[in-house]
């Protein structure tokens, strides 16, 4: 589907021209990011480079025990590849130390703790450096819900939210993400031989198909169905992305004003930038 | 006449009407020193876009002190420019003024408000009720904002009007990423192209670039002539300055070799219409 095929030179030059103006717009000229090993951090990594200069970008890889070594090798190899300030702040500690209190808690609730505690460790040092902090979620996993409300998920600026994964690895290619990064198997990494894929129970490629003709081009479930998508495949989908409608929006507010926040009080973020 | 035109590609800034017009002010000095004899500013450039409630914030009366400074700077040079207007009855327009000789020329109002996809300007905005043509220092013209221009019947009225030069205001969006070019690029210049060809009118299209809450505006602003073909075109995505010669020979040239404008049958097409009207009216 040409839809999923993007100009990525088009591409490039417009999140490259987002980051800087988003970034300088408010005042500063630093970004924070996590760098995981995997492809998504990658690629904000090398935008964020081109467009604020690699000594203002620092990115933070925050590894658990249970990580897999190899992917702080590869956010090393990002970070060396693009020249940006690296560090790496292990998770484990405090991670470890409220679950001490939990020790039954699931590998959701583990997750989603590691999840968050990176996030204030990002938000930290984007008070400490006058940073903002660079998102990381695509659009593919933004439609599934598949990510943490308020870690992961959490930034002041995301470049690649309205890209699919499959667009994700076009950029990559073009913008000259180490071949390793792009060609390794998609994982939370959570635990060792975790993969998205296995765990979503359908390949990235096969759902962006699916989603952007559900989504981008507002085709109805009979004209989804006529393309040859299956029909549990479809409605599976249709929930996911409805059940997770909670984690794209803001808290709900209970409205009692003539002006309640976000409803009838609306200005842009940029407001007075 | 042959004139000189200057398509300012700004980049304003959201609320900050201070700030946007020294920024305007910049770019009017400049082009009167280079010598041009109209300058182009892009649809809310006195603004910028995504206002929401700050309509009524940054909106002003014809007579406020900004649109004086600007009365006066037309002195030496042309003006088009966007901005929000607001009326003695509390009314918000996207309005846009030509300014010519220390006077008012004109004032359009944007009639095709879009509410649609990212767009929500009928929420804030009222509705320009009318397209007039005028005169100028450099013959007829007539000025569209943006969306006013994808209705066909826009730009016939102003041609019809006796309009030879069509001014569109624009903060166009940049969308699609699939093609050759940005898709809301090669819309536009379909369109920009189109209009000139058909109506035999040259097309001058100024464009805001930027970002606005992750919106880009792409810029792209140009000069396109009676035969359709675009002879100058600003950069993508970036601040630009364009500056085009606009030659009264090829208007003449085109107007007798494809005289589409002159065999138009305003008779037929008003009956027609006036028809429409009533068996809708039924």
């Amino acid at each position: 589907m040409s839809g999923l095929t993007a100009n990525t030179d088009l591409l490039k030059k417009i999140l490259v021209g987002f980051v800087a103006d988003e970034v300088h717009k408010v005042g500063v000229n630093k970004a924070v990011l996590g760098l995981s090993g995997g492809i998504d951090s990658a690629l904000v990594v090398f935008i964020a480079a081109e467009a604020l200069g690699p000594e203002n970008v620092h990115a933070i890889c925050m590894p658990y025990r249970t990580s897999n070594p190899e992917s702080e090798a590869h956010a090393r190899l990002v970070a060396q590849a693009c020249g940006v300030v690296y560090s790496v702040v292990p998770i484990t500690p405090m991670v470890d130390a409220y679950f001490q209190q939990f020790p039954d808690a699931d590998n959701m609730r583990r997750g989603n703790k590691m999840a968050r505690e990176r996030m204030t460790i990002l938000f930290d040092h984007s008070a400490l450096q006058r940073a903002l902090v660079l998102g990381t979620s695509n659009k593919t996993e933004l439609l599934l819900g598949y990510g943490t409300l308020f870690g992961d998920m959490a930034s002041a600026l995301n470049p690649i939210g309205d890209l699919y994964k499959s667009q994700i690895w076009q950029l990559s290619e073009t913008m000259g993400v180490p071949r390793e990064v792009i060609e390794k198997k998609p994982s939370a990494d959570l635990w060792a031989g975790q993969t998205d894929e296995e765990e979503l129970g359908f390949s990235y490629r096969q759902v962006d198909e699916l989603l952007f003709r559900m989504v981008d081009l507002r085709l109805t479930r009979g004209e989804l169905l006529l393309e040859g998508f299956e029909a549990s495949f479809v409605d599976e989908i249709y929930k996911k992305v409805q059940n997770s409608h909670f984690k794209r929006r803001l808290p709900v507010i209970a409205k009692v004003s003539n002006r309640t926040i976000d409803r009838d009080f609306r200005y842009a973020r940029d407001w007075g930038k | 006449m042959d004139f000189t035109v200057t398509l300012a590609q700004i980049k304003p800034k959201l609320g900050c009407v201070a700030d946007n017009l020294e920024l305007i002010e910049n770019h009017i000095r400049d082009a009167v020193t280079a010598k041009a004899d109209l300058i182009i500013f892009p649809e809310l450039a006195l603004t910028g876009y995504f206002l929401k409630d700050l309509v009524p914030e940054v909106a002003l009366q014809l007579d406020a002190p900004e649109i004086i400074r600007l009365l006066e700077l037309s002195r030496s040079i042309s003006i088009a420019v966007g901005f929000v207007e607001m009326t003695d009855d509390y009314r918000f327009y996207n309005s846009a003024l030509y300014l010519e000789d220390g006077e008012i020329r004109h004032l359009h109002r944007k009639v095709y408000l879009p509410t649609y996809g990212l767009f929500d300007e009928q929420r804030y905005l009222a509705r320009g009720e009318r397209f007039r043509a005028f005169d100028t220092k450099f013959g007829r013209m007539g000025m569209l904002i943006c969306e006013d221009m994808w209705h066909l019947s826009s730009s016939y009225i102003l041609a019809m009007d006796g309009a030879a030069t069509l001014i569109c205001l624009s903060s166009s969006p940049g969308r699609g990423i699939e093609g050759e070019t940005l898709g809301a690029a090669s819309a536009w210049q379909q369109l920009t192209s189109t209009t000139a060809m058909f109506l035999n009118c040259r097309v001058l299209y100024c464009n805001r670039v930027g970002y606005e809450d992750g919106v880009n505006f792409w810029g792209g602003s140009e000069y396109v002539a009676p035969s359709g073909e675009s002879l100058v075109r600003g950069t993508i995505l970036e601040e630009d300055s364009v500056t085009a010669v606009v030659d009264e020979g090829a208007l003449r040239r085109e107007r007798i070799f494809s005289p589409m404008l002159r065999d138009e049958n305003l008779f037929v097409t008003m009956q027609e219409l006036r028809r429409i009207e009533r068996e809708r009216g039924r």
